[in-house]
């Protein structure tokens, strides 16, 4: 029973309201640690509300959201995402004007620790294995030299934190560039990269940040029915890496097919929750999708 | 990287730059290298100019030009702000349109405590007895500039940083003014309207013994001052390419999307605004020793447009643009003295076109391609 599991995230009666209009009304469920579950509802339902509580970009009325154990509801975006928990917006939001490469390595900088100085002076210095050290292999000859000297001195005094870290956050970003598949694109600027692959680069930066919780935002919107099978099925490769997903989508076969269990919001309010199975046959979540009124069903 | 093509309506000349661009960026790292150092021994001989075919360069090759070194020592000054500037604005994208602020407090920080003739020395000598020529020496006043700046910098942006676009800008122009203005006012410490005479040099207090760093001869001045411009580049550099300069660009393309990815937006910008004052802080330190005399209108709000001007005519978020926007700015008036007095004028039809015909500036930014081989073997190995 799920009920014996972990929980991960537990949302505990939030309501929202933006003056007079009730986003969330009283909405509570839990997440289990290691569970795909889908946020589902029709337009205006609260979902992205919903997600925006939970990272910290709105403040709920009255409710709290616990993660880990830990209150989340009051603090900052940044640091809520420090706890682990990481998002994918449904209007793309990445960086531009940034290559691919660059946008995830903001996410892998989320857990570096260089600081300003230490970016600017580089004197905190790490001893390096040997295999790690800068490599000799230019045949030109004024060029060998001084990678000698880069070598020697590095075996001498160690390398610097920050270049550590730079080059764990490349090879980290290559390689969750490389799980989304648009590693050949790692150098272009965000900005040129076509719709699908925007999509997949922001998930991989999501991932950078080396979340407990994984909440993806309409992932499939625009996408075609081939696009939305790899969609599937990096979503279940993210959930067996050990993640944990929340997935709002509206598209019911990929919902359907992909979850462990779902919540359905309508007008701010859970009105049903379940595994898929349970969920489709449910008079409330039909009648919340087809229209019908609710004493009809 | 793929080519995108250049916007605007000067794309001939932007492609003919962005080739020469991408041709230079191809070569072998060690190839830069050596051009760099070449440009930059150039760059140190400028002031003694006198290649035949080049001499028309110098200011001073027209009727009643400016001594030429002297006008290279304002290029170096103009384009430390620009480099300081261009982290606030460039980088961060925080509008400061009160730049002029720290420029005075760094040349107001050597007045008041190096000048023998400050209110500030004057009764630091009555309370305890010194000579009359004592005064702080010119070396310890670098480090008070440039903290006094840094630390009005956070001051400043501690409660403005939360505001944005436009409202930063009101508030920073309007601090621009209140500096000026309290240092105008406050004639118990600042010397007030009349300004502070006799600021030091390396040298000490102006004097005509000062045989190095002296009034009429400028080369040394331009030399040092060249000098503290490389090592902001480097240091500038170093922070772009880092960690940092990625935060400060997620924060400048999209503040909610990089805090929800983990970037405290408030911390980097507080160290944007907090570098770029540093860095007004030392060049305005460096325009009031080479000048020995500063009073408060020469830091008008003007200077302030001027500024920003330079950053967004060279190319904001790009240091080679910015510093070649300063330089044009400053050089140009002097180089042709018949129009300087339309120099406002043809500044604002300058500004018109570039907005119009190159909205990015002259020399865009463009962020460099990772060199990934490397890390693409190593991820080849570990998967």
């Amino acid at each position: 029973m799920p009920d014996e599991r972990e929980v991960l995230l537990d949302v505990d009666h939030v309501t929202l309201r933006f003056g007079g209009v009730v986003a969330l009304n009283d909405v509570s469920f839990s997440l289990y640690k290691g569970e795909i579950l889908g946020l589902i509802g029709p337009n205006g339902a609260g979902k992205t509300t919903c997600f925006n509580v939970m990272t910290g970009v709105y403040k709920p009325t009255s409710g709290g959201v616990l993660f880990d154990d830990k209150k989340i509801t009051g603090k900052k975006p940044h640091e809520i995402n420090r706890m682990g928990v990481a998002r994918t917006f449904q209007n793309i939001r990445l960086f531009p004007e940034m290559s691919a490469i660059e946008n995830v390595m903001v996410g892998t900088d989320s857990r570096h620790y260089t600081s300003v100085l230490g970016a600017l002076f580089r004197l905190y210095r790490v001893k390096v294995k040997p295999e790690e050290l800068p490599r000799v292999d230019s045949s030109n000859g004024l060029v060998r030299t001084w990678q000698q000297v880069a070598r020697t001195s590095a075996k001498i005094f160690g390398l610097s934190r920050h270049t550590l870290e730079e080059r764990a956050g490349e090879r980290k970003s290559l390689e969750l560039l490389r799980l989304v598949g648009i590693e050949h694109r790692a150098n272009e600027l965000a900005r040129n990269l076509p719709y699908g692959d925007q999509r997949r680069l922001e998930i991989a930066r999501a991932l950078a940040t080396e979340p407990k919780l994984l909440c993806l935002d309409e992932p499939a919107a625009g996408f075609n029915p081939a696009e939305k099978e790899q969609l599937n099925q990096l979503i279940r490769k993210i959930r067996d890496m050990g993640y944990t997903v929340l997935l709002i989508e509206h598209d019911m076969r990929l919902v359907m097919g992909v979850t462990d269990r779902i919540v359905v919001l309508e007008f701010g309010k859970k009105i049903a929750e379940g595994t898929p199975a349970e969920i489709r046959d449910n008079p409330k979540v039909i009648a919340a999708y087809l229209g019908e009124s609710a004493d009809a069903a | 990287m793929t080519e995108t093509p250049n916007e605007g309506r000067l794309s001939g000349v932007s492609n003919f730059f962005a080739g020469v661009g991408n041709r230079w960026r191809g070569l072998p790292k060690w190839q830069r290298g050596i051009g760099f150092l070449a440009f930059v021994a150039f760059l140190y001989y400028l002031p003694l100019l006198g290649v035949p075919g080049l001499t028309w360069l110098r200011t001073d090759s027209i009727e009643g030009g400016n001594n030429w070194a002297g006008v290279l020592f304002t290029c170096a000054v103009y384009v430390l702000i620009a480099l300081g500037l261009n982290v606030v604005i460039g980088l961060a994208g925080l509008l400061d349109l009160g730049y002029v602020g720290f420029f005075a407090i760094g040349a107001y920080a050597v007045a008041i405590f190096g000048s023998t003739q400050s209110p500030v020395v004057k009764s630091l000598q009555d309370k305890f007895d010194l000579a009359p020529e004592w005064a702080i020496t010119w070396a310890i006043c670098i480090p008070i500039a440039i903290a006094l700046a840094m630390i009005s910098g956070v001051i400043l942006g501690w409660p403005t940083l939360r505001l944005r676009g436009d409202y930063l800008a009101i508030v920073t122009l309007g601090f621009g003014e209140i500096i000026r203005i309290v240092i105008r006012n406050s004639t118990n410490w600042s010397g007030g309207p009349a300004g502070i005479a006799s600021i030091p040099g390396p040298q000490g207090a102006p004097s005509a013994d000062n045989h190095i760093f002296g009034l009429i001869d400028a080369k040394p001045w331009y030399w040092l001052a060249l000098s503290i411009v490389l090592l902001v580049v480097f240091l500038v550099r170093r922070l772009e390419n880092s960690r940092v300069g990625r935060s400060w660009l997620a924060v400048r393309e999209d503040e909610d999307a990089a805090a929800v990815m983990g970037v405290n937006p408030f911390k980097f910008k507080m160290w944007a605004f907090a570098i770029g004052a540093a860095l007004g802080g030392l060049s305005g330190f460096l325009f009031a020793s080479r000048q020995g005399f500063i009073e408060p209108n020469q830091f008008n709000a003007n200077l302030s447009i001027l500024f920003v001007a330079m950053v967004v005519v060279g190319g904001s978020g790009n240091m080679a643009g910015a510093a070649l926007g300063a330089v044009l700015l400053a050089y140009l008036p002097e180089r042709f003295r018949d129009f300087s007095e339309y120099r406002f004028l043809v500044f604002g039809l300058a500004l018109v076109l570039v907005m119009l015909l190159r909205p990015q500036g002259l020399l865009p930014s463009k962020r460099r391609a990772r060199e990934l081989k490397d890390r693409q073997e190593e991820v080849a190995v570990g998967a």
